[in-house]
């Protein structure tokens, strides 16, 4: 996004956060689009989460061979690695290609199709009503599936550590029990706040602004993954500064 | 009654708009006619805001539009209704759904009088009992007359209508004009219908201006266009064989 990109996002930013026309139908929106990002993910994240758990499990258990380490460390990592870096980040990765893709052709069909030229017509501020909800949606959905994904990560690396023979349950137990700091909990879920924020506002705001047809609305989808990735991992490095 | 002064707009260095004006009554049917990339779309969007003219302005009834801040121009847009070239329903939306939008966002209605409201407008269009059909499920003609059932749902008093005859038969392209007509009349809309087709010029054109290259040309009435000596009109009124060989009758 170049500074002239950033001033109109923040142009319409301001015009989604106008004051609803009538907050009982944006209830409505809220919810449906909560039941999209959260319960619609939740298959995917639950996979991707499981298997990420697990391969990190084998992979630190490759790696720590040295008599020296008790294998106990291997549960330590795992949970720390999930929480504080894979869960949120790779997570929020995955939820704007798939979410973050929906949104901007949603959004973008609508512009190109003179839907969101009616909805002006007619005296609704467009930006509130399609956007405000999907912001709403990922800012608290987001987070829940990031607290799931840490959940299944960690249980993953349980099942993956364990089936290999690479660490025994009660090591991997006491790994994960031992100098759990709760503050990596909400260090995990700034970021999925941040994050939730980012996948829903970017693919918006590319979807909002398209101008053409069927190809742009494409590429504006795809631009929309790939700006909203790069700034998950950028704000992931600024917020991962600040809180720790 | 919609009147327009000294409209400019231009896209970067292509003037589009140069200088128009005009006035709309209510009750009748007025056209803004002219060739492809004449200027008519976005003089109807200035009007309706979409596009902000760069000069001149534009009067709902005595009240200036164009600078009027967002949540005056809001209170105009809630007078207004509009069918759009592609009709542009909401396809997440049944014809009901569609219809109802405009109710549920601004009355404070029960349900059973917002659908008594959806089932008059679709009595009105010929579209009874299709509330449960989505738009993917309908005709082209079918749509432009959902299309008109919601910009009628709020009762305006500003109807605007871009090309509603494009990629329609000409006998359906008859029935939506004499549905506009109707309307206009039958609720003293001021109605402002953008097109390109001569049926609907001939048939409908109370009042019509003419834009050729982003300026006024001519304005006047169905019954006065086919005897005007402007070459431009001329050239786009007769283009037809058919029209040139049907000149010496009008």
């Amino acid at each position: 996004m170049n500074f002239t990109n950033f001033g109109k996002y923040l142009l319409l930013l301001k015009a989604v956060f106008r004051r609803p026309e009538k907050f009982r139908i944006y209830l409505k929106a809220i919810f449906k689009q909560m039941d999209f990002i959260g319960v619609g993910s939740l298959g995917l994240i639950s996979i991707i989460s499981t298997f990420i758990g697990a391969v990190m499990t084998l992979q630190i258990a490759f790696q720590l061979v040295s008599d020296f380490i008790p294998k106990t460390i291997i549960g330590s990592v795992n949970r720390d690695s999930s929480i504080l870096e894979l869960s949120p980040t790779i997570s929020a990765i995955v939820l704007a290609g798939k979410i973050g893709s929906a949104i901007s052709s949603e959004i973008g069909t609508m512009r190109v199709s003179e839907q969101i030229d009616a909805l002006e017509i007619m005296g609704i501020n467009s930006p509130g009503y399609l956007i405000l909800p999907k912001i709403i949606a990922g800012i608290t959905m987001v987070p829940i599936l990031v607290i799931i994904s840490m959940f299944l990560s960690i249980t993953g690396g349980y099942i993956g550590g364990t089936l290999s023979g690479a660490v025994t349950p009660a090591e991997y137990m006491q790994g994960i029990t031992t100098d759990f700091n709760p503050y990596t909990i909400t260090v995990a879920l700034v970021k999925a706040f941040v994050f939730g924020f980012i996948i829903t506002s970017v693919p918006a705001y590319e979807g909002f602004y398209v101008k053409g047809g069927a190809l742009e609305v494409a590429q504006a989808s795809t631009r929309a993954v790939v700006v909203s990735c790069i700034s998950i991992l950028a704000c992931d490095y600024i917020v991962t500064q600040l809180l720790l | 009654m919609i009147e327009i002064k000294d409209i400019h707009k231009s896209f970067g260095s292509n003037d589009v708009l140069i200088g128009i004006s005009g006035k709309f009554e209510a009750g009748v049917t007025n056209l803004i006619i002219g060739g492809s990339g004449s200027g008519k779309t976005t003089l109807l969007k200035c009007m309706i805001g979409l596009h902000q003219p760069e000069q001149g302005s534009v009067e709902y009834d005595g009240r200036e539009f164009t600078t009027m801040n967002f949540e005056e121009k809001i209170e105009i847009r809630k007078e207004i209704g509009m069918l759009f070239q592609g009709s542009a329903l909401f396809d997440s939306m049944t014809v009901e759904e569609n219809i109802m939008f405009p109710l549920n966002m601004f009355t404070e209605q029960s349900h059973k009088e917002k659908l008594e409201r959806v089932n008059f407008c679709l009595d009105r269009v010929n579209l009874e009992g299709k509330n449960k059909l989505f738009p993917a499920e309908l005709s082209g003609g079918m749509k432009k007359r959902v299309g008109i059932a919601r910009a009628i749902a709020m009762n305006p008093k500003y109807l605007f209508v871009d090309e509603p005859n494009s990629g329609l038969d000409p006998k359906t392209s008859i029935v939506i004009d004499e549905l506009i007509k109707e309307i206009t009349e039958e609720y003293n809309t001021t109605t402002i219908v953008v097109t390109h087709d001569m049926n609907s010029v001939m048939g409908i054109g109370d009042y019509i201006l003419f834009l050729h290259e982003g300026k006024k040309f001519w304005e006047g009435s169905n019954k006065d266009i086919a005897h005007t000596d402007i070459e431009e009109l001329n050239d786009f009124v007769f283009a037809s064989r058919f029209m040139k060989a049907a000149k010496g009758k009008f």
